[in-house]
């Protein structure tokens, strides 16, 4: 009876609300769907392929950011000292990483444009909220591959990716230390100021 | 060769020692990284060397030769360094990973022409990567201190254990042709190099500070080695379980909090 009414459900919510079902993706299909556009356009767009930085970005603002969560992933980066900031010092410094992060990545994806993505079998037990979708980067030229892993959790609005590990190493939870010592000695706002000043040295060189 | 060899390990082991000995002095309250101060000193010296020679060379060798002729090159390396990568997965109870490490060999070297096309991989036997250090690690020894070695770059103090294990069993260091021994040890080092170059920009881009960014990457990146690939999520620093932050803010409420719910 249970699963009538949940089947019922799901079929009128599919009628009903097509933008709700399109947020019902799969963790695995999500990240398959997103890499594959994203590595399309890079590989296509004229831009980006002269090196553009700035297209690359818009490109990485439009199709990837909606499918993290970055106050999640600034959260795990600080660790601790988190819970010290008040919510208008969260919010500054999530933004600062984002773009600090967004930066790193849109050039990461400018430099292996030409590289193929494999993505490892997923399975996932139902009711799971938290999951981790395998890929792997093919580099021409290198002996092996580069595992890239997402980690996501479910919410409300669909599933968001709140961590990347890149052979083995969190994106994330890489800066906890260097956050650490930033914190130590300048507090909250002088992480904040320090990645702001990253931010604008890597916006100046940038093309 | 022998004694070049033992000159090679007893190099290192004064190095190491030599580490040891400053440790004493500059330190920023990491625990994992007590002789910063040393670490910092030489992370320098081999960035300078670095950018002076092994990488102008790296990135000539990556525009001149083609990339399936890298990929050849690599290849090799990676056939001879298959063997022992056999032995350290033997050692750590690992018996049929083992088993396919010594069939890669096997294959490789025979249908791969010397181990230049590894037919191997596509024959569907994965390349593992394995290392004294991670049989160390495996068999249950701690990280110890990090290092930073002239020339060999970010290790642990097992690692550095591991590494004298390393060079002793490594067959290119065994070859008695001096010349030949030396050439293939410096192609090695630039074809090992020339696929780092990539990763290499993406690092001076999103460190805040690439001395601790590295060591930071390369510590996590041999917890999930010795895990093989799948390290028990737990954070180096404070030393708790990681799990979920759960004073992060969520971007709406998570479904578990919905099931839980209704």
């Amino acid at each position: 009876m249970k699963l009538f009414a949940l089947m019922l459900a799901s079929v009128a919510s599919f009628l009903l609300s097509p933008g709700v079902q399109a947020q019902e993706t799969a963790p695995d299909v999500l990240v398959k769907n997103v890499t594959n556009e994203v590595l399309d356009i890079i590989r296509k767009d004229k831009d980006i392929k002269a090196g553009s930085t700035k297209r690359a970005i818009e490109l990485v603002d439009h199709k990837v950011l909606p499918h993290f969560n970055f106050s999640r992933m600034t959260a795990l980066a600080v660790g601790r000292d988190w819970r010290q900031a008040t919510p208008e010092q969260q919010k500054a410094l999530t933004e600062a990483f984002k773009e600090l992060l967004v930066r790193t990545y849109s050039n990461a994806l400018i430099a292996y444009k030409n590289e193929t993505v494999d993505y490892r079998p997923f399975k996932m037990q139902a009711g799971e909220t938290d999951v981790t979708v395998r890929t792997q980067i093919h580099q021409p030229g290198a002996k092996q591959p580069i595992t890239l892993d997402y980690s996501l959790e479910k919410t409300a609005k669909g599933w968001k990716v709140y961590d990347v590990v890149v052979a083995g190493v969190s994106l994330v939870t890489n800066y906890r230390s260097t956050f650490a010592t930033e914190i130590r000695n300048g507090g909250i706002d002088g992480l904040v100021k320090t990645l702001q000043a990253k931010n604008k040295s890597l916006e100046a060189s940038a093309k | 060769m022998k004694t070049g060899l033992s000159r090679q390990i007893s190099k290192l082991a004064i190095v190491v020692a030599a580490a040891g000995l400053l440790g004493g002095c500059a330190t920023s309250g990491n625990p994992k990284d007590p002789i910063e101060g040393f670490n910092r000193a030489m992370f320098g010296f081999n960035e300078g060397l670095d950018k002076v020679i092994i990488k102008p060379v790296a990135t000539g060798y990556e525009a001149v030769l083609p990339s399936p002729l890298q990929t050849g090159v690599s290849n090799f390396f990676s056939n001879i360094a298959d063997l022992m990568i056999g032995v350290n997965n033997l050692i750590q109870g690992k018996p049929a990973q083992a088993a396919s490490d010594a069939g890669r060999v096997l294959v490789n070297t025979t249908m791969g022409f010397l181990g230049i096309i590894d037919v191997a991989s596509t024959m569907g036997m994965e390349k593992h990567e394995e290392d004294f250090g991670q049989t160390f690690g495996r068999w249950g020894m701690g990280d110890g201190a990090y290092v930073v070695l002239p020339f060999f770059g970010p290790r642990t103090a097992r690692d550095t254990i591991g590494l004298v294990f390393d060079v002793a069993t490594d067959p290119v260091s065994h070859i008695d042709h001096i010349p030949s021994r030396n050439t293939l040890l410096a192609v090695r080092v630039i074809s090992d190099r020339a696929q780092f170059l990539k990763a290499d920009k993406v690092i001076e881009e999103a460190a805040l500070d690439k001395y601790s960014y590295v060591r930071d990457a390369y510590l996590q990146r041999r917890q999930s080695l010795i895990h093989d690939g799948n390290p028990p999520k737990f954070d180096p620093y404070s030393g708790s379980q990681e799990g979920k932050v759960s004073e992060a803010p969520q971007e709406g409420t998570s479904a578990a909090q919905v099931a839980t719910r209704n």
